[in-house]
């Protein structure tokens, strides 16, 4: 199966697509002939890379989980250590890689949104290992929930500005970011931190991501004798971690690929953020995506016990693939995350992030279909520190 | 077809230059849901050319605080599709005023694009200017649209090219609405606007020629308007009508002061 999307107009399938308002066309294709020369030249990758490895800290180590494969006692289990990243996230990957558009660009002001704080960090990091002006959107009730991070944001010399407009989380700081940029488009460069959007960030953020993917095939290799596992798993909120593992294996047929998000309190309950699940196709943020929203088309607010994952849409790749069935899209609730953070913590000695966790917690369902001869390989996104007060809450 | 008839192009058929057209932006539902009619009645009686009628969004990114504050308001009053069109429809009963229907596209995708414009052509609005979806993204709509003889009405922007402004005038049908300044839907302090129109609007005259032009975003005088929109065909208001509404609304009186207002925005004095 040949894959090569998005089109030129930025679609996948039905979705994806520049829903934005006409200030902003201009804007998107500037960045989006300058991503493509940047991405095309190899003066670009080599300061990516180098970035990557010397700062970031890539590559990051695929991790054999000999207790936890033992604990299930079917298919070995690798886990790609995203947590290891500079600052604890794969967000770092992609904030990296944007700064350096932004700044062969000629802009000099950042902004970003930012829900758990995990990208607000990754993007105030960035901004100040180039010393650059960042400000970032956090809505009020996430600020207050992800206090640490707020303090990171600071101390890294990032203007943290709360929103309290509508739901006070991600969808509304994602608004108010917008709204900064529709009137500063002149100096300004919005750093989206997930594979959502209007084009080209949704595919923009999902190539800056896929070194997960590559690394993955490279360290398998050296490994296991081959580059193809049997099984990929991976969270989903907007769906960067995942895509970035994902990709660079959707043309081969045989892996069975898993993206797990949010159910909350249960995907049929209203207080969910399984997209996928439930959601029906809409147009929020600038593309045309899955969406939770309800009759009238109003967006829905989403919960998780993972800010990082209460969103009430999807990446459009992640619409697309779920629509064409190469990637399972299931949905695991608070609980189940819960057990999933002890069940690592207990067998390898590795905390992982709430987000994380929905995709250890899907092994309970998924192991004991497979057998000893097969390879799965989940992408452990970020770790758990950030969520240490939900988690002693919760235990 | 339909279109010969349209209100809105019957509209700057009738104009003759003598003064500006003038079109509000009244959020649908705000401030109460029994109001808007009557709003939209008493506009007409009070010299408002042409209705923008608000389609409340959830999450309206192109908008300023208060147009935010006004869609929520209605959209927690109970506002939906349905009873936005039948406000069209109350209307229509006693005037003709041109109505277009102005917001995002999900709400609209969601009711569903082919029963939207059907429904909306019969209740009687005469175009729509949905914000986010520029003329590459118009497919969604636009044959639907063109079956039920509504005009899209699309914006230009100060950052738009000369040549992208061409392309804008030969999809936008009914007239294309000017976004003054870069930046979200409120009205501005001072001078801010007329500062940086001056050459937007000359370049909208040179490549903007099929369409007439209406002008908007950050209006909220008679003198503002005159300066503005001096060599337009006409002037848009929005945020500064609902920041008048709310500062009266619901006191005994709130609709006289609010059609005292739009008066002196149309003629300089009440």
């Amino acid at each position: 199966m040949k894959y090569d999307l998005p089109t030129k107009e930025g679609y996948y399938g039905e979705f994806g697509g520049k829903f934005v308002p006409e200030i902003l066309i201009p804007v998107l294709e500037e960045l989006e002939e300058a991503y493509e020369q940047a991405w095309n030249d190899v003066s670009f990758q080599k300061e990516y890379r180098q970035l990557l490895n010397e700062y970031v800290g890539r590559p990051t180590k695929l991790t054999y989980a000999n207790r936890l494969t033992d604990h299930y006692g079917k298919a070995k289990i690798y886990l790609k250590r995203e947590d290891l990243c500079h600052t604890g996230a794969h967000k770092i990957n992609n904030a990296i890689g944007q700064i350096l558009l932004a700044q062969r660009m000629g802009k000099n002001r950042i902004i970003a949104e930012t829900g758990a704080g995990q990208h607000g960090v990754a993007t105030a990091t960035a901004c100040a290992k180039f010393g650059v002006d960042c400000i970032v959107y956090m809505g009020a009730e996430d600020m207050e929930r992800q206090k640490l991070n707020v303090e990171r944001m600071r101390l890294l010399g990032t203007e943290v500005r709360p929103v309290t407009s509508g739901s006070q989380t991600l969808k509304d700081a994602t608004n108010e970011a917008i709204r900064d940029w529709v009137t500063n488009v002149e100096d300004t460069f919005y750093i989206i931190g997930s594979v959502v959007g209007p084009h080209p960030y949704p595919k923009m953020v999902r190539n800056f991501h896929r070194v997960i993917g590559d690394e993955t095939r490279s360290q398998l290799a050296e490994a296991e004798g081959r580059e193809i596992p049997d099984y990929l798993l991976a969270c989903v909120g907007g769906g960067s971690n995942a895509i970035g593992i994902f990709y660079p294996f959707i043309e081969d047929e045989s892996v069975q690929m898993y993206g797990l998000e949010a159910a909350g309190l249960g995907a049929n309950t209203d207080q969910t953020a399984a997209t996928l699940t439930i959601g029906q196709p809409g147009v929020l943020h600038g593309s045309m995506s899955y969406l939770l929203h309800n009759s009238e088309g109003q967006i829905q607010l989403a919960h998780s016990i993972s800010a990082g994952l209460d969103y009430p849409g999807i990446g459009p790749e992640h619409s697309y693939l779920h629509k064409t069935k190469r990637v399972n899209y299931k949905a695991i609730t608070d609980g189940q995350a819960m057990e999933g953070v002890k069940l690592l913590s207990e067998t390898e000695g590795i905390i992982p992030a709430l987000e994380t966790a929905h995709a250890v917690a899907y092994l309970d369902e998924l192991m004991p279909k497979t057998s000893k001869d097969e390879i799965v390989v989940l992408n452990c996104s970020g770790r758990g520190d950030k969520d240490m007060t939900t988690i002693s809450k919760n235990l | 077809m339909i279109q010969t008839e349209n209100r809105v192009t019957q509209l700057f058929e009738r104009h003759d230059g003598s003064e500006k057209i003038m079109s509000l932006f009244l959020t649908a539902g705000y401030p109460d849901l029994e109001a808007t009619v009557d709003l939209i009645l008493g506009f007409e009686e009070n010299g408002v050319d042409m209705v923008e009628l608000g389609m409340p969004f959830s999450d309206p990114l192109a908008d300023g605080p208060t147009i935010q504050y006004s869609s929520n308001v209605a959209i927690e009053q109970g506002i939906t599709m349905k009873k936005i069109l039948h406000i069209v429809e109350q209307v229509r009963e006693k005037s003709q005023i041109p109505i277009i229907l102005m917001g995002y596209i999900n709400p609209v995708l969601r009711y569903g694009a082919k029963a939207f414009c059907e429904d909306a052509a019969e209740a009687g609005v005469d175009g729509l200017i949905i914000p986010d979806i520029p003329i590459e993204e118009s497919g969604i709509l636009k044959e639907e649209a063109a079956n039920n003889g509504l005009p899209i009405i699309y914006l230009v922007a100060p950052n738009t090219s000369d040549k992208r402004m061409r392309k804008i005038d030969e999809e936008s049908q009914g007239f294309v609405y000017c976004v003054s300044v870069t930046g979200v839907t409120g009205a501005r302090e001072g001078d801010e606007v007329a500062k940086s129109v001056e050459r937007f609007i000359n370049r909208v005259q040179k490549n903007v020629t099929r369409n007439p032009k209406m002008v908007g975003f950050g209006i909220k005088s008679y003198e503002d308007a005159q300066r503005i929109a001096a060599d337009m065909d006409g002037f848009i208001v929005g945020s500064a009508l609902i920041d008048t509404i709310r500062s009266h609304y619901p006191e005994k009186g709130w609709k006289d002061e609010v059609f005292a207002f739009v008066r002196r925005l149309k003629y300089g004095k009440e």
